[in-house]
């Protein structure tokens, strides 16, 4: 077993994608939960394809992707947020339109500008080819977003849980809503190495809800969410390093079995496991019952 | 004293209040009443600025009341919020010391202490670890209630209290209320039900886009304020009961 555990450790590419995965896989549940709390999981979706623009002006410059990226992803939140409050349009629209035009726009720009952007690995991650730079650049993301989530933790509950009242007593619900953009797209950059932009919000969102299942409380939920991040990520590599899978879609899998197991078996919220759960299932059950005999012959 | 001169909203290029002026002196509880739809929601939010006013001036103690928002706790409506959110009785209430805390600051013993008291009063400390998707409306209601308690504001803007509730979170509310009338504090409700909790009221404000009637509760619900208010639904068998009712 410890060999099974130490021999992939060996090789010096492993142990960057299992210190990445675990940066981010802290990381992703403790922003998610403010996306899943708030119903805005697709934010983080819709955030991650914007940042392609950025990401194809900044290698023409030749000036850091950090910057780019950050700028594009802001700017189609931003975006969306300006439709939603000048016009009509629902939300859900504004984001499918805006996603869609950034990502064309993104892809445009690299032919034109003949980039030489891999978007195979922007697109799914290339958590085996993670360097010290890329390492050194997540550990600081992740430590400043954790730092300002526990530095302002009683204002983001407050704001998250209750807009209208976070705004009545005074709080600067504007400058909250923007440094939470702000996090959820560095959040997104610091993970597209690792599971790409098309999973990473599987990242954002699946521990996260999979602790929503098991705790009652968000800190519990952020907790939690990071341990199962973490264990997604790392077990994604070993599967990926033993079974020869792709490593992103590998860490995406786990995270979705544990949510699997945690809906089944959650001893509060489970399917199989709370009371009232069962009745209800055996209530469906029995509805259908009559109608299967009907059909048989 | 609460001032309220000219106020008017526009919400999206139309017309959503016509100006409305009028004065609450402290140990005042006014009722704001009006059918669905008739800015209700919109004139306690826009005394404090939540949403952009059209015009006029709201001050507090003769001072514009955006600037004294520690003095307010407002409580939404129970529809505005989402009840799956994952947190317990106790944080919510916890909520109403974030700005007394102040940024970076943690809740301290005192803290903790009027907190306890204000899930005490409103009869819900027993469930303060309980997940508010475990709770009936009314106690959702007294949670809020609760929260307001613990802001130890001066004035109290209230949207649809009465919503939903149980008689026993009414009696409680209503406790409450008059306690709070007989500190001084000033307190504002919005209601669309015309219950017998109206006769509790010192003031009714009777609002459909403008201010229709001001006054009493017997001075304001009579049937020509009533008709002007409701038109032509006046017909409808149900408001005649209420009417009915509640001159009883």
């Amino acid at each position: 077993m410890l060999h099974f555990l130490l021999e992939p450790l060996n090789y010096e590419f492993i142990r960057n994608a299992i210190a990445i995965g675990l940066l981010v896989g802290i990381l992703c549940p403790v922003v998610g939960s403010y996306l899943i709390v708030q119903r805005m999981a697709l934010l983080g979706d819709v955030i991650a394809h914007c940042v392609l623009p950025g990401l194809s002006i900044s290698f023409f410059f030749g000036i850091d992707i950090l910057i780019g990226a950050f700028g594009s992803g802001i700017l189609g939140a931003f975006l969306i947020a300006w439709i939603r409050s000048q016009t009509r349009v629902k939300v859900d629209a504004a984001m499918a339109l805006t996603f869609s035009t950034f990502f064309a726009l993104g892809v445009t720009l690299i032919t034109v500008l003949e980039n030489k952007l891999d978007l195979d690995s922007f697109l799914f991650g290339d958590i085996l080819g993670v360097t010290a730079h890329d390492i050194q650049r997540t550990l600081v993301i992740a430590s400043l977003i954790l730092l300002v989530v526990k530095l302002f933790y009683k204002e983001l509950l407050f704001y998250t849980f209750d807009k209208t009242g976070a705004q009545a007593i005074g709080l600067p619900i504007h400058t909250l809503y923007f440094g939470f953009m702000a996090a959820i797209t560095l959040t997104i950059i610091a993970s597209m190495q690792a599971v790409g932009v098309i999973l990473v919000i599987s990242l954002l969102v699946g521990p996260a809800l999979t602790a929503y299942l098991l705790v009652k409380e968000l800190h519990q939920m952020m907790m939690v969410g990071a341990v199962i991040g973490a264990i997604a990520s790392i077990s994604g590599v070993y599967l990926s390093y033993y079974r020869n899978l792709p490593s992103g879609p590998a860490i995406v899998l786990v995270s979705s079995s544990l949510f699997l197991l945690a809906l089944l078996f959650s001893p509060s919220q489970g399917l199989l496991t709370q009371p009232e759960m069962v009745n209800r299932s055996a209530r469906i059950f029995r509805r259908f019952k009559p109608a299967e005999r009907s059909d048989s012959p | 004293m609460l001032e309220v001169q000219q106020l008017a909203v526009n919400y999206r290029g139309v017309r959503g209040l016509e100006p409305v002026s009028f004065r609450v002196s402290p140990g005042q509880l006014v009722g704001i009443i009006g059918p669905n739809g008739a800015g209700k929601s919109t004139l306690l939010k826009a005394l404090l600025g939540l949403v952009p006013a059209a015009g006029g001036v709201v001050r507090y103690c003769t001072c514009p009341l955006h600037q004294q928002l520690e003095r307010v706790a407002y409580i939404p409506q129970r529809s505005q919020i989402d009840w799956d959110y994952p947190i317990t009785v106790w944080n919510v209430v916890m909520m109403a010391q974030t700005r007394q805390l102040g940024w970076f600051r943690s809740p301290g013993r005192a803290a903790k202490a009027i907190v306890k008291a204000a899930l005490a009063r409103v009869e819900m400390l027993n469930l303060r670890d309980r997940r508010i998707s475990e709770l009936s409306g009314g106690q959702q209601q007294r949670v809020f209630l609760a929260r307001a308690l613990a802001q130890q504001a001066d004035l109290f803007l209230l949207d649809e209290p009465f919503t939903g509730v149980d008689q026993k979170t009414e009696a409680i509310l209503l406790e409450v209320f008059e306690e709070l009338r007989s500190q001084g504090k000033i307190l504002l409700l919005s209601t669309h039900e015309w219950g017998q909790s109206l006769n509790q009221l010192d003031r009714l404000l009777l609002l459909n886009q403008c201010l229709i009637a001001d006054g009493s509760p017997q001075q304001v619900m009579t049937p020509k304020n009533l008709r002007q208010a409701y038109g032509t639904h006046l017909g409808n068998p149900l408001h005649q009961d209420l009417e009915t009712s509640f001159f009883c």
